[in-house]
């Protein structure tokens, strides 16, 4: 019988909740640390490099952002697995719809599947755009500044990253409150605080990461 | 009252099922859904036809037999079983659509009945306790704290209808299982095999085929005996602690 953690639904869902987090903590940091393009090119091209430094002389050079990379790439590969796998579980077990449809669960709910699949896109495309710079024209290496002006001054950039929070935003929205669930950290006198930080960090996440296209659109930044 | 039923009809477990509409008239307001349909029954075999199977046991909401879903809810509009709904919850004139339990763990074998047997080896992987034998231990010898007498109860409640299964986009069973888990696991009688229970009864579970949770929530909403969300929370906590303490 399947009682290990990779063999069992339980122990996957583990898998996903545990690397959604990893991402989640993430996205928080590298959020904020985004908003650093409002101090103008010189402190977030700075910001930049002092992250190719992080942790020196313990460190060589740029290690502690492959760190970063590596496991982060772990995370989403696993939690990618592991939502396929789960999911086409989930199908298999109610092959049959019912001929009497009605409304079911909320939207954050019904799109994780969905929302998944637009974020593991769109974490290609915003590599092949602002780290490898393969797709962003204009690109210069080593002027994040610019690159991400470049990035924003063109309607597809706007458009597919736009899309791609929004979808953030709901997927946090059902996935932290599934996540506390998913670890056994819920109960029914915490859940009005769960779902309120679930709410609050979807909203930042995604009115933070949103701000950046925003003010290049408006002019703000250029 | 005067109805149009819309009911799954299907031969057997291989045959290929399809909704079939009836009519039927003279419908008291204070029937039974399942007293609506034994009218609907006998017209049928006076007719001649085959009846539409169906389970049921106690018709008082106690054993868990009768299954429905009506108009796309499990166990129809009320939060209760199905033999415990009445007709005053639906109109004069009323369309009522008529399904079995839709899961693949749970297969057709007739009309509207399922083969709820996977529950029956989830509960063989797991929900017993030890006993010793002999004759009745002393009613006292072990104190159970009052919370956990009461949350054991709230789970032994659980009646093994499926309603929970059926109500689910991904025919999970994790809210009867966690309810059965539960109510063993907070009692002392049910320490000795706390740990294996969890990962034994999950992993039957799985075994069956029924899908994982997504946290829907549709299966506490559906629950004729108010089995709350929570205590698939409460099971995956159990089985997190049991898979760091046992050793495979
Ligand atoms: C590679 C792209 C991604 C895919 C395909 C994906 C897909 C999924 C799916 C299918 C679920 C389960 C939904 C459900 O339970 O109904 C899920 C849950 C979750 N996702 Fe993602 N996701 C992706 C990226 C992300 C990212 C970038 C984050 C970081 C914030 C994240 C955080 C979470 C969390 C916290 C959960 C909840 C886990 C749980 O229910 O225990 N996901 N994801
Ligand atoms: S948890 Fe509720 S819906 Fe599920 S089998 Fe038990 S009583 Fe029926
Ligand atoms: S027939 Fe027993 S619960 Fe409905």
């Amino acid at each position: 019988m399947t009682r290990t953690l990779w063999g069992s639904t339980v122990g996957k869902k583990t898998v996903m909740a545990v690397t959604g987090l990893i991402m989640l903590g993430y996205l928080v940091v590298h959020m904020l640390g985004n908003l650093k393009i409002f101090f103008g090119s010189d402190e977030f091209n700075g910001y930049a490099h002092w992250l190719r430094t992080l942790g020196e002389p313990f460190l060589h050079y740029e290690w502690a952002l492959w760190i970063v990379r590596v496991v982060l790439l772990a995370a989403v590969v696993l939690h990618g697995v592991s939502a396929y796998q789960l999911s086409r579980r989930d199908i298999r077990a109610r092959p049959s719809k019912y001929v009497h449809k009605r409304r079911r669960a909320s939207y954050a709910t019904r799109t994780m599947r969905w929302g998944g699949i637009i974020l593991g896109l769109f974490i290609v495309w915003h590599l092949l755009d602002l780290t490898t710079l393969t797709v962003n024209e204009n690109a210069q290496p080593g002027r994040p500044y610019e690159n991400v002006v470049a990035t924003f001054s063109t309607p597809y950039g706007n458009a597919v990253y736009l899309t791609a929070m929004l979808a953030l935003g709901l997927h946090i929205r059902h996935g932290f409150w599934s996540a506390a669930q998913t670890l056994g950290a819920g109960s029914v006198r915490r859940d009005r605080a769960l779902k309120t930080a679930a709410n609050g960090l979807a909203l930042v996440l995604t009115v933070g990461f949103i701000s950046v296209p925003v003010a290049v659109m408006t002019g703000v930044v250029s | 009252m005067k109805l149009r039923l819309r009911v799954w009809r299907q031969k057997n477990a291989d045959a290929p099922g399809a909704m079939v509409t009836y009519e039927v008239d003279g419908i008291s307001r204070d029937m039974s859904f399942l007293e609506m349909l034994d009218t609907l029954n006998e017209e049928l075999i006076l007719r001649g036809e085959e009846p539409v199977a169906f389970d049921h046991d106690c018709r008082e909401g106690i054993c868990g037999a009768c299954s429905l879903v009506i108009n796309g809810d499990a166990h129809g509009p009320e939060r209760t079983t199905t033999c415990q709904l009445h007709m005053r919850s639906f109109e004069d004139g009323d369309t009522i659509d008529v399904e079995p339990w839709r899961a693949s763990a749970f297969p057709v074998v007739k009309d509207l009945v399922v083969d709820r047997s996977a529950f029956d080896r989830i509960i063989q992987a797991g929900g017993y306790i030890s006993v010793p034998t002999g004759s009745a231990p002393e009613a006292h010898a072990t104190p159970v704290p009052k919370a956990d007498a009461d949350a054991a109860f709230e789970h032994a409640e659980c009646i093994g209808c499926g309603a929970c299964v059926a109500a689910c986009p991904n025919g999970s069973a994790m809210l009867f299982t966690s309810a059965k888990i539960n109510h063993l696991n907070v009692l002392p009688q049910g320490g000795p095999e706390r740990e294996t229970r969890v990962l034994d009864m999950v992993a039957a579970m799985d075994e069956e085929g029924f899908g994982g949770c997504t946290l829907t929530g549709e299966c506490a909403t559906a629950c004729p005996k108010g089995i709350p969300l929570p205590s698939i929370t409460t099971m995956n906590r159990e089985w997190l602690r049991a898979t760091r303490k046992v050793k495979r």
